[in-house]
């Protein structure tokens, strides 16, 4: 039966099985800038990406990118400031570093590579977000769905580290 | 946790594309989501009011607001859940408009991503803790890095309100391009004249210590408390001695120095006072033109200076100096005008650059005021002013309008006229830039009160004929070809970002656009900060601007910095990296990586040794975190379980 109200929450879960997903870790100052400008600019973008915003690329762990790919969406965009310009140094040459490391093992945990990109964005340049969302969104359409994917764990995130979160100070 | 989800419709701007009500209806159906609506405006004074209403209402613990970017309002609302009782990190936003409304059309998929962004937003929300600023003491002194005219508005400003300013200039004098000036539009009045005063002030102002012919070598700390390293260059004459009586300038024997104040236009002596007035007004070598560094032998200098200020072992020092804030305003370079083939500059001595003209008109230039042409020393009867070299020109990287040389270049051509009664001027131009006030009336003047002939078109070459220059471009008012004998040719040179902004923006952890200029933190609304607390600009080096606007911005960088130093104590982010003693294993990764030498040891029991973060010094990038092999350091407000929590939603 289909259900009259489009954006009710059966059609929502409907729509989001057919779509495409995209994962984005943006570093607050460069690249969730850039993504910022793009929309003041009006820059059309497709819709697939959903942007979890971080402090740094430095703050990426790969696990986050794994977790991402293995449980659910179809692609994964990584995006901080041009090296050299890190409001914090050094963090994305240390992002580089290892998000280069990541690449060279999705292939082997089952992952086609081409589901992950990570570039540079600075906050000024939304013509170039746009273009970066654009094509990597057009990748991931040529790529279909995520056929690796695994269902959740469960409804209950796991604390890492074995630890309930950091005391208050 | 109950937690309350505000989804702003932001007029038309983001419900025009987003059914807000659907986002909100859906969000209702979350887990912990006690209370959701949608509403006009969020962030407007009842929006706020309806979001406390709604937390004593309804018993809320958390908040999630979906509009607009966090970079935006982020602050607005943390205060607004704060003043309803709530830690103000117990908020989270979800960016509808930025990242969802202003970039597509299509409203069925721009919901869902809508009502994806804000799940993942609650998502986080759960795992949020409430988080406690510190209060940190204010080094009440401020740093001006630059002292051109913007530099020198607001170290001065700074210092009327009685803080301590250190003011650190790379060239050996203080007052930058203003100093080079004639005279300056629209009002035609003398650029030193207005100018001088301002520099004198500097020297003899208590609290300004003055730092010429020195670069910032590297600065650490946050704002409050910056360490700032300033290189002091090798001048080769003690300064603390030197009187500035010319004595060795007049004596130097070695008198083929280019002339970087006249803009390479004459020489200079080797050692020597970059121009009359300048400040400080001290005497140094230049080593790549004196004898005694070239040939190994000379002293006339040393022998000749009455208080024996000639150093020729000096080296460059370092000196350390600790500031609250840094203003920037290291200003901006000339276009290379030689980049431009067909124009010959660089190949045909007639053709100068816009400050080179400015150099010949000056009273203190290299003809003193006379207007000669470099080539022959001969008056120029033909001038021809051609505009934006090296502006709106996507061809040579530079499509932006440097805005000011329409108006030197009318500025000039009036000048020519008064100096040279009988002389033609004509100026070849795109379109006329003159929004500033009083401009557009001076512009009119030049064309109708003096004469100046301005022809609408491009150049397409300039090439010698005789001892005169040919200038061939189009009208494209009368769509014909036009040539102009010229004696002399100005270009309208452009202004492009001071060399070395980027390594100094490194330094200072700002950032710049694809031109080198800086980012503002908001290009309207805090057209003076930039995204780095406590660093703030004025002046050119954040796009090109006329005196007016520079003198401006100086005045609005040392308000910022005054505002800044009201208080004595400011907060600090508490969004830090935090150790969990229990899960640390001691393997010092995290000491390694930090950039800011932030996380030290800690012994406990006498021999267990565990990292512990120093919150003041911790500027929350979370390198340590994404480092830490057991994740036993957590950076605050961006935990593994927070970003995770957000990641599952997104995979659900």
């Amino acid at each position: 039966m289909t259900d009259p109200n489009p954006y009710s929450s059966a059609a929502l879960a409907e729509a989001a099985e057919q779509g495409i997903k995209i994962a984005g870790f943006l570093c607050n100052w460069c690249s969730y800038g850039g993504a910022d400008t793009a929309g003041v600019c009006r820059f059309k973008q497709p819709t697939d990406l959903r942007i979890v915003r971080i402090p740094c690329t430095g703050r990426m762990d790969p696990l986050f990118v794994a977790k991402s790919l293995i449980y659910g969406v179809d692609g994964v965009l990584v995006s901080g400031c041009h090296p050299k310009d890190c409001h914090y140094a050094v963090g994305n040459l240390y992002a580089r570093r290892r998000l280069e490391m990541l690449k060279s093992f999705l292939s082997f945990m089952g992952i086609d590579a081409r589901r992950f990109h990570y570039t540079w964005v600075s906050a000024s340049e939304g013509q170039r977000w746009q273009q970066v969302v654009t094509e990597f969104s057009e990748q991931i359409h040529r790529l279909g769905a995520n056929p690796g994917v695994r269902k959740q764990p469960g409804e209950n995130l796991k604390p890492v580290g074995g630890q309930k979160e950091a005391p208050i100070p | 946790m109950r937690i309350g989800v505000f989804v702003c419709q932001c007029g038309t701007n983001i419900a025009a594309t987003v059914d807000t009500e659907a986002v909100a209806r859906e969000a209702r159906t979350f887990a912990d989501v006690a209370y959701a609506t949608s509403y006009m405006y969020t962030c407007s004074e009842p929006g706020q009011q309806e979001i406390q209403r709604a937390i004593s209402e309804h018993n809320l613990q958390g908040v999630v607001v979906a509009a607009c970017s966090p970079r935006m309002h982020e602050p607005t609302f943390r205060r607004a859940v704060a003043k309803a009782g709530l830690n103000r990190y117990m908020f989270e936003m979800a960016n509808i408009r930025e990242h969802v409304s202003w970039i597509g059309n299509d409203r069925a998929p721009n919901t869902r991503k809508a009502v994806d962004l804000v799940r993942m937003a609650v998502a986080k929300l759960r795992f949020n803790q409430p988080l406690i600023a510190l209060k940190m003491p204010v080094n009440k002194r401020v740093l001006v890095i630059g002292a051109g005219i913007a530099g020198i508005q607001t170290a001065l400003d700074c210092a009327e309100g009685d803080l301590d300013v250190v003011m650190v200039e790379r060239r050996p004098s203080i007052g930058g391009k203003m100093a080079k000036l004639d005279k300056t539009f629209p009002t035609i009045d003398c650029s030193s004249c207005i100018l001088g005063p301002k520099m004198v002030d500097v020297s003899q102002k208590e609290n300004i210590t003055l730092y010429a012919a020195s670069e910032i070598e590297s600065i650490n700390g946050y704002v409050g408390n910056f360490i700032v390293q300033i290189r002091k260059k090798a001048t080769y004459v003690d300064w603390e001695t030197c009187t500035g009586c010319g004595l060795c300038m007049e004596k130097c024997p070695s008198a083929q120095a280019p002339d970087a104040f006249n803009e390479g236009l004459g020489a200079t002596k080797a050692i020597n006072i970059p121009f009359p007035q300048a400040i400080p007004r001290k005497a140094s070598i230049d080593p790549l033109h004196c004898r005694h560094f070239t040939r190994g032998k000379c002293g006339v200098c040393s022998k000749i200076c009455p208080v024996k200020a000639i150093n020729f072992d000096m080296q460059d020092t370092i000196v350390t100096e600790e500031v609250g804030a840094i203003i920037v305003a290291t200003g901006y370079d000339l276009f290379d005008h030689s980049i431009y083939g067909e124009y010959g500059a660089g190949r045909y001595p007639d053709v100068i650059s816009g400050l080179q003209y400015e150099r010949i008109l000056s009273a203190s230039g290299p003809s003193g005021g006379h207007i000669r042409r470099p080539s022959d020393g001969r008056e120029p009867k033909d001038i021809v002013f051609i505009a934006c070299v090296g502006s709106r020109d996507p061809s040579v990287g530079r499509p932006y309008c440097s805005g000011v040389c329409c108006m030197y270049i009318a500025k000039q051509a009036i000048l020519t006229r008064d100096h040279l009664p009988e002389s033609n001027s004509y100026v070849f131009y795109m379109d006329i830039r003159a929004p500033g006030k009083n401009y557009d009336e001076f512009v009119r003047r030049a064309q109708e009160e003096y004469g100046v002939q301005y022809i609408r078109g491009r150049v397409g070459k300039v090439y010698p004929r005789g001892n005169r220059m040919v200038v061939q471009g189009a009208d494209t008012l009368l769509g014909v070809q036009v040539e102009v004998e010229a004696d002399l040719v100005v270009l309208a040179t452009g202004i492009e970002a001071s060399a070395g902004a980027g390594d100094l923006a490194e330094k200072l952890r700002i950032s710049y656009d694809q031109y080198g200029f800086y980012m503002e933190s908001h290009p309207k609304l805090r057209p003076v900060e930039t995204n780095t607390a406590g660093v703030y600009l004025a002046g050119a080096c954040q796009g090109p601007k006329d005196i007016p606007a520079s003198v401006a911005q100086g005045s609005a960088a040392a308000s910022k910095v005054q505002a800044l130093f009201a208080r004595d104590t400011i907060e600090t982010n508490p969004q830090v990296a935090l150790v969990n003693e229990r899960a640390c294993i001691a393997c010092a990764k995290c000491i390694q990586v930090c950039p800011f030498g932030a996380i030290k040891w800690k012994e406990l029991r006498g021999d267990i040794l565990k990292a512990e973060v120093l919150p003041t010094v911790c500027q929350g990038c979370g390198l340590c975190n994404a480092t830490c092999p057991c994740k036993a350091i957590q950076l605050q407000h961006s935990t593994d379980n927070q970003i995770l929590a957000e990641v599952n939603e997104l995979c659900a």
